[in-house]
């Protein structure tokens, strides 16, 4: 793992280089810190570059295998950048049943993109989670870690329309 | 030395009680807020800016408390106003927008009228309003673990000792490790995480083993769908757990403990971060606690997302900074846990039960519940039912009594069909066995599992196949690929129900199904594996005529699953001059035929139910068919006569 699949900005390469200083002082040489800290760098840069994982590893003196491995087989972790704005469609059990596929269908269908992608303005991104226990607002979508509750395919349209308006009115400042 | 610990608690409880007394038993009105997840989902913080600007624009010094979620989630959000000397006990509203949040201050605050109109009821027995006691819901419910939510400010400790709170933990340091154990063991206390297993014998079996330091987690890595329990008591009444937690950690000799909260409870985690912090400034945690000689201190570890890390060694290797896979027990973690030292692992039910059972003694206890299962049980109701929410009854209550007297039923006059109980590892129940008595054995006799407490309610609309694929999709996709029966038998199973689903399969795939659900369960390492075919077992068992139906007529009988159904608009019924389903079709599918009715284009509709709930319910012109054979011919398009000028 050399090469990254997205290039980085500067300011993603300064946050980088500015977290792993940091890292040092902060997490010592033992594996049980591995989670911690590529939490720590995630919330921090948004996602996990190859060059950070392999920071860590080199922090921890693990080998840089042991921390792909943990970074795949976790579905907190995430390989690919971040849109300005995450969407995340709850597919617990009462948003099944509330119809949460029609609700991933509808945000796939007007983002265009698939879950755990990012639209290449890097806008919106797209994921689903399992429960995230608001299970009595099904079905239940959760925008920039703010919780909507009873979605539907008329709401994820008016969601979207609200963040355009939004945004022109920012451009045209 | 115990003269000692009394008296240092005493001085901490003092001061905690004379603080709750000065805000609620003052001449000052009192505001509380339910903040929980689900009222912030349902918009409290909206509520909560409201009635803070507008007090302050009142130059109103009157305090605005923050409290948890008191289980009625399908009232939120939730405010509680205490007025003394306004002729009314405390008064509880729901369903309160920023607009009758304002009127409440206007009217009660500032004014006389209670607005009783937004009236949920009284939080007191009392003469004059009805209060929530005298809903039906009350006679059943029997709030132990839930009894502080909602009522106490979760981010104060003096709130929680105010209830009683630590006064457990103190009693317990002036007794021995022994007699709390013993005392754990009397009251029959289970453990709540899904399996039951005696608390007390777990904490045996710890203390038992040799090895040392001894460490002691609390699983709240709750990750069933449709489950909420947990998160609730951690954003409610985080120091129940914590000082459960020092209890366990006292009983089994543990000098230091963990408690694994879920990465997606990010106010769980918050709010148990800071309760440990003011715990630790009392010196309830620390070194030498109350003065004893008994030291002990507590971190939290947020999970990444993974189910499997559930299932206790594959927590373990999580803390410990490895993939989260189970490993063969034995060796269990009371002799090899975390670090490979001996650990005890309780769920957050459990360790929330552990103070009040040594506050007020086993026996007390052990009065509650079935004669195999002591206590309570506490449920997260959703899905198809009216009352939304969390719900706490004795052991050895009926299903029926929870869905129908706590839940009050299904909404929209529909049919129950099943009920699906303790997530992806348990199973669906249907109407014939709701009068079953709530335990862990009743129920796994049934096929199903308490699990650790989601309970989804299902009716005629819900597709029991599709519920059985939903569920083997989700284990599947978090198996975690250790073993070949989880991680090659889920995928075989989930291919055949996807086929069932489509109208693909032949009859002959039921027996394969039933097989490779059995085999799944006897060979698969831990507990996600042998559960996951559960609800696909139970909803063979119970409904086989809907598998039957998609199999031999390819069609499914509550008309969901996507292949098979189609939405149709009658002709006869429509209204022809009304547009609703037009403009508010997502696809545009949706035309005008030749008679002037509304008809959907079938290859451009994309099933999304919206156009059903546009149609004006005095038309109810739309409806879904099933199978797609008996799908009447579509209308060509109304030929528009262009204008000629």
């Amino acid at each position: 793992m050399t090469k990254e699949q997205f290039d980085l900005t500067e300011e993603e390469k300064e946050k980088i280089r500015s977290f792993l200083d940091h890292a040092a002082t902060v997490f010592s040489k033992n594996q049980s810190n591995l989670i911690p800290a590529l939490q720590a760098a995630q919330n921090k840069i948004g996602y996990l570059p190859t060059v950070v994982m392999e920071g860590i590893a080199e922090l921890l003196g693990i080998p840089s295998v042991d921390v792909y491995s943990v970074v795949t087989f976790y579905n907190q972790f995430r390989l690919n950048p971040p849109g300005r704005h995450s969407i995340r469609v709850c597919m617990g059990t009462a948003c099944h049943v509330g119809g949460g596929q029609i609700i991933l269908d509808a945000w796939r269908r007007r983002l265009n993109i698939d879950k755990r992608q990012t639209t290449p303005d890097r806008e919106f991104d797209l994921d689903t989670v399992a429960c995230v226990g608001c299970c009595s607002m099904a079905p239940v979508t959760i925008i920039n870690n703010e919780v909507h509750g009873k979605i539907s395919p008329t709401r994820v349209d008016g969601i979207l329309l609200q963040y355009q308006i939004a945004k022109e009115k920012e451009e045209n400042r | 030395m115990s003269p000692d610990i009394a008296s240092t608690f005493e001085q901490i409880r003092e001061r905690a009680h004379s603080q709750w007394e000065q805000l609620f038993k003052g001449d000052k009105p009192v505001i509380t807020v339910g903040t929980a997840t689900c009222g912030r989902a349902a918009g409290a913080l909206d509520v909560l800016n409201t009635i803070r600007k507008q007090l302050e624009a009142e130059h109103l010094d009157i305090p605005v408390i923050e409290v948890g979620c008191m289980g009625h989630c399908y009232a939120e959000p939730l405010v509680a106003i205490f007025k003394p000397g306004g002729g009314y006990p405390p008064l509880l509203y729901g369903y309160v927008t920023p607009e009758i949040a304002e009127l409440l201050v206007r009217d009660y605050i500032l004014g006389e009228d209670p607005c009783l109109e937004f009236l949920l009821g009284a939080l007191e027995p009392n003469e004059i309003v009805p209060s929530i006691y005298d809903l039906p819901r009350f006679a059943y419910e029997k709030p132990i673990l839930l009894e502080n939510c909602g009522r106490i400010d979760p981010t104060k400790i003096d709130h929680y000792i105010a209830h009683n709170g630590y006064s457990g933990l103190a009693k317990a340091l002036q007794t021995n490790p022994e007699s709390i154990i013993g005392e754990i063991e009397k009251s029959g206390l289970r453990g709540r995480g899904g399996a039951g297993f005696p608390t007390g014998k777990k904490w045996q079996l710890c203390r038992n083993a040799e090895a040392k330091p001894k460490y002691i987690v609390c699983n709240a890595d709750e990750g069933d769908p449709g489950a909420f329990m947990d998160r609730s008591i951690l954003e409610s009444d985080p120091h129940s757990v914590i000082e459960g937690l020092i209890i366990a950690g006292y009983a089994v000799g543990a000098g230091s403990g963990y408690i694994y909260v879920r990465a997606e409870y990010p106010l769980a985690n918050e709010r148990a971060k800071a309760a440990l912090d003011q715990a630790r400034d009392l010196n309830l945690i620390g070194n030498n606690i109350l003065g004893s000689d008994f030291s002990f201190d507590l971190q939290i570890f947020q999970g990444s997302g993974a189910f499997v890390c559930g299932e206790e060694t594959a927590l373990i290797a999580s803390i410990e900074g490895k993939p989260g896979l189970p490993s063969y027990r034995p060796p269990f973690p009371a002799n090899e846990g975390l670090f490979g030292k001996p650990t005890t692992i309780n769920n957050v039910k459990t360790l929330a039960s552990v103070p009040r059972i040594i506050e007020r003694g086993a026996e007390w206890y052990s009065g509650i519940g079935t004669e195999k299962t002591k206590g309570t049980a506490v449920f997260a109701l959703a899905g198809k039912i009216v009352n939304t929410g969390l719900t706490e009854v004795p052991m050895g209550t009926s299903l029926r009594d929870v869905i129908f007297s706590i839940g009050s039923g299904i909404p929209g006059g529909k049919k129950f069909k099943a009920v699906q109980i303790g997530g992806p590892s348990g199973g669906c129940l249907p109407e014939s066995e709701l009068d079953r008595p709530i335990d862990f054995d009743s129920l796994r006799e049934a096929g199903s599992m308490m699990g650790s407490g989601g309970m989804v309610v299902l009716d005629e609309d819900d597709c029991m196949v599709d519920m059985a694929r939903y569920f083997l999709e989700f284990t599947q996709g978090e198996s975690c690929g250790k073993c070949t029966p989880c991680r090659l038998g889920t995928r075989q199973m989930l291919e055949i129900l996807n086929s069932i689903t489509k109208g693909e399969a032949g009859i002959e795939v039921l027996d394969t199904l039933k097989n490779l659900a059995m085999d799944i369960k006897e060979s698969a390492l831990c507990n996600l594996g042998k559960t996951a075919p559960n609800p696909v077992l139970t909803t063979l068992r119970y409904f086989r005529d809907e598998y039957e139906a998609h199999i031999n007529e390819k069609r499914c009988p509550a008309r969901s699953c996507y292949n098979l159904m189609a939405y149709y608009i009658v002709p006869a019924k429509c209204q022809k001059s009304c547009d609703a389903c037009v403009g508010t079709c997502t696809v545009e599918a949706i035309y005008q035929g030749k008679t002037g009715a509304k008809v959907i284009d079938q290859s451009k509709c994309v099933k999304c139910n919206t156009c059903m709930e546009a149609c004006p319910p005095e038309y109810n012109a739309i409806t879904k068919i099933s199978p797609l054979s008996e799908l009447p011919e579509a209308l060509p398009p109304l030929e528009v006569k262009k204008n000629e000028d």
